[in-house]
């Protein structure tokens, strides 16, 4: 495999501020890629430099063995870049706005229809493309990226403020286009969406890559972590704590949120007939580790996106 | 939410086969169908013009706007130019009725004279406006009367038959006459306010829509990022430009045709000169001068409240002091001094000159020069400033 996007030693700094501190990748091509964290972890900025609109202070980025920077127009050609759903023209229909997208690379009038199509919007061709569905607004923006037929597609936050239907059909949509043999590259502060969808995933914060690697692999290093948890107020997270440790159960985090009681553990058996034994088990629910849980052990904090 | 419900379960294989027909077999390739490209040029030059179009405050603004102040002040200052002036004649007068050959001619041009019966029907008639003034003879006294209501007109029809009388008296001595009437309407020399008001509002309507949608343009195309996404794409920033002036350069020649067909209705009474075509260049090489200064605020404004505040703080005192409104003639020389460094004076001044005053070629050639001049300084100031994004 041959890599579509090597970054190395990347850093970028607004005023106090290091966005970007020493971020290395290594995309290859057809890869569906993940750069994972919260807000202001530096993903957008990452991704900005990855396309080639922002200089880094440092470090050395190539696609495709070219750089980015300067504007590199015959590198422009292969990569597709998908932005905000806002990024639209005022006042143009849905078809007007992706065939001036498809005339910024020369694109023909068929093509940019088949485009329309294939994202499901024909139908709204004639609509005032403000006057779109957030999920409408996104497919489009999304079909505006993928009009040239590029061979890597940047995604920043596709699915961010969508409803759960609308993102489940945006899923689908980019693993048909990671199927065609497309590399993607996405921002994402949604743990399961790069769960879903990522072959691999670099988890981000502070400007740094902390982890990198398939989510998978990612949750299984941290050793079959399990979640159970009860509905609160059965039994109190103290009480609970001390039980544990009786039953010589090690190393559970319990913590209360005053509506589910959780207990992370490696050994699930013991911990489940301790709150058997106190009839503690309304509402059970028992789940492997997540990316949630990855990140958790990684900055020793609680996610939030 | 309509996004076809197979795609999920088929993923790629189904959905590559599905987009041949468009010409689409996979990344980097092209299919062997036949598809007309679309020229970025065109199309962004569409999409800006459509976005006008379909904004109705934006095109009142721009365009409806500038002409009701064309038509209002064209109404306002129309009775200010005197004309051809109606006299009722009661009676013999001989001096009017002796008038043959070429005096009568020249009389004629200056006023129309109609026989009266009586003299209060007469008088009745210039109270009511259907006439000027009643002139009649009392022995050797010739006798104008006229109405107060209108005192450009009476001073008008008492200055013309002065001068009749005058050569009159002078024929009565029996001298041959030395100097003689030549009755001119008077507005052929001095300016009527048509003939200012027309490229005055044109200037005025130009600036607006030349640095204000410009601006805003920009800033907003930034705010929205679509000038970063373009960034992204392979159109060259040249591209970009030619769309933005094409656009800009349909709308001022729109404007001005739209001035033209107004200020030359009977009603507001332009008359054009022989070279007033030449107002195409002019507005031409005016529109890239404003256009300019539109580029300078779009790029050192972040926001369309700030952008649109100094466009304003711009366009308005530069369009006061440019003589849009009103005829610098008479300004004191500190104004016209500080109207020298505004493109919009020249724009204004060539375009009265090549309208209705009949200038050619060569008194326009080095406003249009330094029109241009003006354009490509500003433009290399703004190349400092200019920003594809916010951050």
């Amino acid at each position: 495999m041959t890599a579509a996007i090597v970054a190395d030693g990347v850093r970028k700094r607004y005023g106090d501020i290091q966005a970007v501190d020493g971020v290395s990748l290594h995309i290859e091509a057809g890869e569906f890629y993940g750069i994972l964290g919260p807000n202001g972890a530096g993903k957008t900025t990452t991704l900005e430099i990855l396309e080639g609109v922002r200089e880094p202070d440092e470090g050395r980025i190539e696609l495709f063995g070219e750089s980015p920077w300067p504007r590199n127009p015959r590198l422009l050609k292969r990569i597709g870049v998908q932005f905000q759903a806002s990024s639209f023209f005022d006042k143009l229909t849905t078809r007007e706005t992706i065939c001036l997208f498809a005339s910024f690379y020369r694109v023909g009038v068929r093509q940019a229809d088949a485009m329309l199509e294939r994202v499901g919007l024909t139908e709204f061709g004639e609509v005032p493309a403000d006057k779109l569905s957030g999920g409408q607004a996104q497919r489009l923006s999304i079909a505006c990226g993928l009009v040239h037929d590029p061979e890597i597609v940047f995604l920043d936050e596709p699915t961010a403020g969508l409803d759960p239907q609308a993102r489940r059909n945006l899923w689908d949509l980019l693993r048909d286009v990671n199927a065609e043999g497309r590399t993607l590259v996405l921002t994402t502060h949604y743990l399961d969406e790069a769960e879903m969808l990522c072959d691999r995933v670099s988890v981000m914060e502070k400007g740094r890559v902390l982890k990198t690697g398939a989510p998978a692999a990612l949750v299984r290093e941290l050793d079959d972590m399990v979640r159970v948890s009860v509905e609160s107020g059965l039994v109190k997270a103290e009480t609970l704590r001390g039980l544990l440790a009786a039953a010589g159960v090690e190393n559970a985090v319990v913590e209360d949120d005053g509506i589910t009681l959780s207990i992370a553990t490696h050994s699930p058996g013991p911990v489940l007939s301790v709150l058997a034994d106190r009839r503690a088990l309304r509402s059970l629910e028992v789940r492997g580790a997540t990316l949630e849980d990855v990140f958790l052990q990684l900055t020793g904090r609680e996610y939030r996106a | 939410m309509s996004i076809d419900e197979t795609s999920a379960e088929t993923a790629g294989t189904a959905a590559a086969d599905r987009e041949k027909p468009a010409g689409k077999a996979g990344p980097g390739r092209r299919g062997p169908v036949k598809d007309r490209r679309l020229n970025p040029i065109r199309e962004l030059a569409r999409a800006m013009i459509l976005s006008v179009l379909r904004d109705k405050g934006t095109i009142f603004f721009l365009m409806v706007f500038p002409i009701l102040f064309l038509m209002l002040f064209g109404s306002l200052f129309k009775s200010g130019g005197t004309s051809h002036i109606k006299v009722a004649q009661v009676g013999e007068v001989q001096v009017l009725d002796s008038l043959t050959g070429a005096q009568r001619d020249q009389l004629s041009k200056a006023a129309t004279i109609t026989r009266v019966k009586s003299e209060s029907a007469a008088l009745e008639k210039v109270r009511e406006g259907d006439y000027d003034a009643v002139v009649e003879q009392d022995g050797d006294t010739v006798v104008l009367r006229y109405s107060v209501s209108d005192s450009v007109k009476g001073a008008s029809a008492r200055a013309t038959l002065n001068a009749v009388l005058e050569q009159a008296n002078l024929a009565a001595t029996g001298m041959p006459a030395k100097y003689t009437l030549k009755a001119s309407q008077v507005e052929d020399e001095s300016v009527k306010p048509i003939q200012y008001l027309t490229p005055g509002l044109l200037g005025f309507a130009i600036a607006t829509s030349a640095v204000f949608s410009t601006a805003l343009t920009l800033v907003t195309l930034r705010r929205k990022k679509i000038l970063q996404r373009m960034q992204l794409s392979p159109i060259r920033p040249w591209e970009v430009v030619a769309a933005r002036i094409s656009m800009t350069m349909l709308m001022a020649l729109t404007q001005t045709a739209l001035f033209l067909a107004v200020a030359t209705l009977p009603y507001f009474g332009l008359r054009l000169t022989g070279n007033w075509w030449l107002v195409v260049p002019l507005v031409v090489c005016g529109t890239l001068a404003l256009m300019s200064l539109g580029l300078l605020i779009g790029s050192v404004t972040n926001t369309e409240e700030s952008a649109g505040g100094l466009a304003q703080l711009l366009v308005l005192p530069m369009s006061l002091l440019s003589g849009s409104f009103f005829s610098l003639d008479s300004a004191p020389e500190w104004v016209r001094a500080i109207s020298y460094v505004m493109p919009l004076h020249y724009l204004v001044e060539g375009g009265e000159s090549v309208l209705s005053r009949g200038g050619g070629v060569l008194d326009v050639l080095p406003t249009m020069g330094g029109m241009l001049a003006f354009a490509a300084v500003v433009t290399a100031l703004t190349l400092r400033f200019f920003k594809w994004n916010e951050g």
